[in-house]
């Protein structure tokens, strides 16, 4: 029960409070990152560390930050952390780190971020901020990772960047849906997950 | 038909609350109210009641579609024919290959769209709807002859689902299903619906040497060098004429303005669409045509054509009739349907003449103002409101 209690922040966004498809956060990224499965991957990693360092450092600083400008103090911190974590994308990862272009940068402006610092590292000690910011950052992630299989499948016939759909259906007059490397129809992908989300968890359905 | 009556209402019994195939009760509905008028009348209070069900007016507007339907499979066949270098033009030899060229994706159409829309009226215990029945016509004649079938199913379920059945089914969808499904099939398959090569069936046939596919849209569009002379398939050119009759290729059901003006005439007589749309649709794209001549440029060449060829080209006209009409999406207010019907010209022409990305912007537009129907119609009631409120106050101070 105890042990339950603990990991609680963990597992809760997994699945009932789950950012992207309970609380409506970060959709700008998930739209924009998810045609392909690999830049969605490293996106999720990527929020993930950001999420579960700044919660931590936010937490261990909870107590000395007037509160009048804590925004600032969080901004300073997140900038810092996502500066490290694109350096070290152009370090090991060039070309996922140019196709992921600006929106590494943008983690800054992801709505999970602040919302997790401004809603539980704030008040919270480390450990639980951290297991909040990693189960934030998975809950983001698989959501982003559900999205791009569908629209890596159907818009390009491949799954990290391998051919799926054999030649002959090609020859046979198969076409890749090219609305589905658009952004649009992520939206549409997200709408058909919440749909599905909510037809299981019947408490979620207003 | 009395016979056929009898043995219905025979198996009547089964479907209602508590037969053996009470589950099947929509779908029996579907049927038996489509064969016979309801025998049932309201219990309480007073009702006025006209002959005219959503049934009525569905068949209706097929009835208005009939002409462009039947001159699009005969103009399918006179496409092919003349592209093939056959100079035999006997009526049903080309209608009949028009016909067989349409069949299958008509057929996919009404299979898909009226399978979902069974389903979910299964699911719901809700009675059948019967708004797919102009919509599957509409889908196949509003796509080129060479769409394949199963892009056309996809693009059907999609329209069916999202557009429609999840805002509650016929009559609370705010988008036009039919130009959803083209919208669909526009952004996802762009080399099938777009292009010199899809709106011309030749077949396992090669064409003659001079043959061009290109709608006269489509030749503008790639022009460069400004005013060019429209043509046919092999390369002669077109006469107003010919563009009015519709003798060019296109989306099949679209080209033909004089059959477009024979549906229009059964909608308007018959008081199924609202004449303020379409005459306001038609003035706002006159104007904008206009507009668009008076400042031609070879940046822009589709600025060339006269304001009438502007109408009577592509898929305008069918839009103004069949799509900006449709009650459902249109706007409410009789203020707010001449916004809209010239909103929904002006941006036809707009898109097609300045967005040389798009060779025609018709779909475009009627999809981006059904956005923008409740909108207007909001903002017409409020002011009316406003303005008699206004009133109030003078008269009481």
């Amino acid at each position: 029960m105890n042990l339950k209690k603990t990991f609680l922040p963990l597992f809760n966004p997994l699945s009932k409070d789950n950012p992207v498809i309970v609380q409506v956060l970060g959709i700008c990224s998930a739209l924009a990152v998810t045609a392909k499965m690999e830049p969605a991957l490293v996106m999720t990693i990527s929020v993930t560390a950001v999420l579960a360092l700044a919660n931590v450092i936010i937490s261990l600083m909870r107590n000395t930050i007037p509160s009048s400008i804590r925004i600032i103090v969080q901004l300073v911190v997140v900038a810092a952390l996502v500066v490290v974590v694109d350096q070290v994308l152009k370090a090991w990862n060039y070309e996922v780190s140019k196709a992921l272009s600006v929106f590494i940068g943008l983690i800054i402006t992801n709505c999970i971020i602040m919302g997790r610092l401004e809603a539980f590292a704030l008040n919270n000690r480390p450990w639980p901020s951290f297991l909040d910011g990693l189960g934030n950052g998975l809950g983001y992630g698989i959501i982003l990772i559900i999205v791009s299989f569908f629209r890596e499948l159907f818009g390009s016939g491949t799954l990290f960047g391998c051919q799926v759909f054999p030649q002959w259906w090609y020859d046979a007059g198969y076409q890749n849906n090219g609305m589905m490397i658009l952004p649009p129809m992520a939206l549409i992908v997200v709408a058909c997950i919440i749909w599905a989300h909510r037809s299981i968890n019947k408490d979620l359905q207003e | 038909m009395k016979g056929l009556k009898r043995n219905i209402d025979k198996i009547k019994p089964h479907f209602e609350k508590g037969g053996k195939l009470s589950k099947f009760h929509s779908v029996f509905d579907g049927f038996y109210t489509f064969l016979f008028t309801p025998n049932e009348t309201s219990r309480s209070g007073v009702h006025i009641h006209d002959g005219n069900d959503s049934k009525r007016t569905m068949i209706m507007v097929v009835l208005a579609l009939l002409p462009c339907c039947l001159f699009g499979m005969w103009n399918i066949g006179l496409q092919h024919f003349m592209a093939i270098g056959d100079p035999g033009r006997e009526f049903f030899k080309l209608f009949f290959y028009g016909f067989f060229a349409v069949l299958p994706q008509i057929l996919t159409a009404y299979i898909v769209g009226l399978g979902i829309e069974f389903i979910v009226a299964q699911i719901r215990g809700h009675e059948i709807q019967e708004g797919f029945l102009v919509s599957g016509i509409l889908i196949p004649m509003i796509c080129p002859v060479d769409t394949p079938c199963w892009m056309l199913a996809i693009a059907v379920a999609f329209a069916v689902i999202f557009a429609k059945e999840v805002f509650g089914g016929t009559g609370y969808n705010f988008l036009n299903v039919a130009l959803v499904t083209r919208a669909f099939l526009f952004f996802s398959y762009p080399s099938k619906m777009s292009g010199d090569n899809v709106f011309v069936q030749l077949g396992s046939q090669t064409a003659v040497d001079s043959y061009s596919g290109a709608t006269p849209l489509g030749q503008l569009a790639s022009s460069t060098d400004g005013a060019v002379q429209l043509t046919n398939v092999l390369g002669d050119p077109l006469s107003m004429t010919d563009i009015f009759f519709g003798f060019y290729p296109g989306s099949w059901g679209e080209t033909s303005t004089f059959c477009i003006l024979i549906g229009a005439a059964i909608l308007l007589i018959s008081g199924m669409a609202n004449w303020r749309i379409m005459l306001s649709g038609l003035l706002g794209g006159f104007f904008m045509a206009v507009v668009a001549h008076n400042w031609m440029s070879p940046l822009y060449p589709v600025s060339y054509l006269q304001p009438l060829e502007q109408l009577c080209l592509g898929g305008f006209m069918f839009a103004i009739v069949f799509m900006a009409t449709d009650p459902v999406t249109a706007c409410r207010t009789n203020t707010g349907k001449y916004i809209y019907g010239a909103l929904i010209g002006i941006i036809a022409i707009l898109i097609r003449v300045y967005n040389t990305g798009y060779p025609e912007g018709a779909m475009l537009s009627v999809l981006l103002m059904n956005c923008f129907a409740p909108l207007i119609d909001y903002c017409v009631v409020n002011s009316n409101i406003r303005r008699r409120m206004r009133r109030v106050t003078v008269k009481n101070s």
